[in-house]
């Protein structure tokens, strides 16, 4: 088959494979993003426990591979004679998300501490003074301070977690890596070509450049206070 | 009977007696002055009044209504201290303003935040809203700062952010408001404009606390002024008393300091 036949069937397959990649992305940001949140307010706690427990949770998640992480939240409930997650791939986009939403929200949470810490501690005393709660000062005067700092350490971040999402090829979830691939062993007609796995580079190329406008634009709207 | 009574207030930080026995008291519409060198406690002693700190022991009253007693568990409960905090104001030595807030907003946005809580904001919205920002510009035209309301603070000279910070205090309508050290972040040139302000709100019988190295300012602001040294007040008088006839010789040392220069 010619290149020019081979292309157009290519990068159907390629785009349904981006699609998976993309819903792992959100559906990773989405979990991430909050529960990174709760695992700072852990680490931070008062309550020596709590905060050494989250600390060792994070230590663990952060100190090994992403890539056995999913393959031991994939594997591990059929081996200990449940398999929740079933065999289809639903299934596994599922254990996915598990894995990276924890993966990802330890390494937010690091993010975040700093972010919460960076604020100096006048602001919080200052809104105290005025007569707000705690809540009150975490939401109108923190936060904001807090998310102007995280922006660039997360933009990098979230950038990493766009190609991150290719190791759970090693599950066989079918994202754009393993679309890529499968022209290789043979599919809709073609096989062993190897510029298709070549290929989705692009993808990936192309929607980080997006996200860097828009997270650049983010930190630009971000710059009208110091 | 005076607005404020301090009595045998004390406060450690582990070893450390920052505060040893403080006792003193102040009448409504009367400025007290706060001097004394670093670590004297002043600080501290300010920061107790407006429950940043918790004191070990003593008792703080205003306008003869309890509000701290060592002694009685009950006077700290989370929620009543909130609601006591608001008795007092208090200016920082760093300005301590909402950087993502414009000036106008700085003085705002706590008495939003308390309107918001009351059964009635919902139906009079607009009305408390107009009426909360007319008052905040009428605050921030006395700091002398009506063209600089919708500037943010990194906008500003650092005498201006005191203003607003000031007004922010002043917004809430304290009973005494607390100024520490307003002038030491500042350059002798921004002093000058913020003890005008300070000085401006005693002459309307404003009544403060205020830390301050700035001895002459002190002298002539002030109706009461207390010398403090390792955590205990040394001496305390009338501005005259204090500058003029002092008692102790750790007063008159410390002072020589500053008459010398």
């Amino acid at each position: 088959m010619e290149f020019s036949e081979q292309f157009p069937i290519v990068v159907q397959a390629l785009n349904v494979g981006f699609l998976q990649t993309l819903k792992l992305f959100f559906v990773t940001l989405l979990g991430a993003i909050p529960l990174g949140l709760i695992i700072s307010f852990g680490s931070m706690s008062r309550f020596k426990p709590l905060s050494f427990i989250t600390k060792i949770i994070v230590w663990i998640i952060r100190g090994t591979p992403l890539m056995i992480q999913l393959l031991i939240v994939y594997f591990m409930p059929g081996l200990m004679g449940n398999n929740i997650w079933g065999g289809g791939e639903s299934g596994r986009f599922l254990a996915a998300s598990v894995a990276f939403i924890f993966n990802y929200a330890c390494y937010f949470s690091e993010i975040y501490r700093g972010g919460i810490q960076g604020v100096p501690a006048g602001q919080e005393e200052a809104g105290l003074v005025l007569g707000m709660t705690k809540t009150q000062i975490f939401f109108k005067v923190k936060l904001l301070q807090m998310i102007k700092r995280i922006v660039p350490p997360m933009s990098n971040e979230i950038i990493t977690l766009v190609k991150d999402t290719s190791l759970s090829r090693i599950i066989a979830l079918q994202e754009v890596i393993w679309a890529g691939q499968s022209f290789m062993k043979g599919n809709m007609g073609i096989a062993g070509v190897i510029w298709p796995l070549f290929f989705t580079a692009v993808y990936y190329l192309i929607f980080n450049g997006i996200l860097t406008v828009l997270l650049g634009r983010l930190e630009k709207k971000l710059e009208y206070f110091r | 009977m005076a607005i404020l009574e301090v009595q045998h207030v004390s406060k450690s930080f582990g070893n450390t007696e920052v505060l040893k026995d403080i006792s003193f008291s102040l009448e409504k519409g009367k400025v007290l002055s706060l001097i004394g060198s670093s670590g004297s406690g002043k600080t501290t002693l300010l920061r107790c009044l407006n429950f940043l700190e918790r004191p070990d022991g003593g008792v703080i009253r205003v306008n003869g209504e309890m509000l701290f007693d060592a002694a009685d568990p009950a006077t700290m409960q989370e929620g009543e201290i909130r609601r006591k905090r608001l008795h007092f104001g208090l200016v920082f030595q760093s300005f301590n303003l909402f950087p993502q807030y414009t000036a106008l907003q700085n003085v705002m946005l706590a008495k939003e935040l308390l309107a918001k809580e009351k059964p009635d904001y919902k139906s009079k919205k607009k009305e408390i809203h107009a009426q909360i920002e007319a008052e905040a510009k009428n605050f921030l035209d006395q700091m002398g700062l009506s063209d600089r309301m919708d500037n943010y603070p990194h906008q500003l000279s650092g005498g201006q952010c005191q203003r607003v910070a000031i007004a922010r205090a002043l917004a809430l309508k304290p009973d005494i408001l607390c100024f520490d050290e307003p002038t030491s972040a500042l350059d002798p040139e921004l002093t000058g404009e913020v003890l005008k302000v300070i000085k401006g709100l005693a002459d309307q019988e404003t009544t403060m606390i205020i830390v301050t190295h700035e001895m002459a300012f002190a002298r002539d602001v002030s109706s009461q002024v207390i010398f403090m040294d390792g955590g205990c007040i040394m001496e305390q008088g009338t501005p005259e008393e204090v500058f003029e006839h002092p008692k102790e010789e750790r007063t008159k040392q410390f002072l020589s300091r500053f008459t010398n220069q």
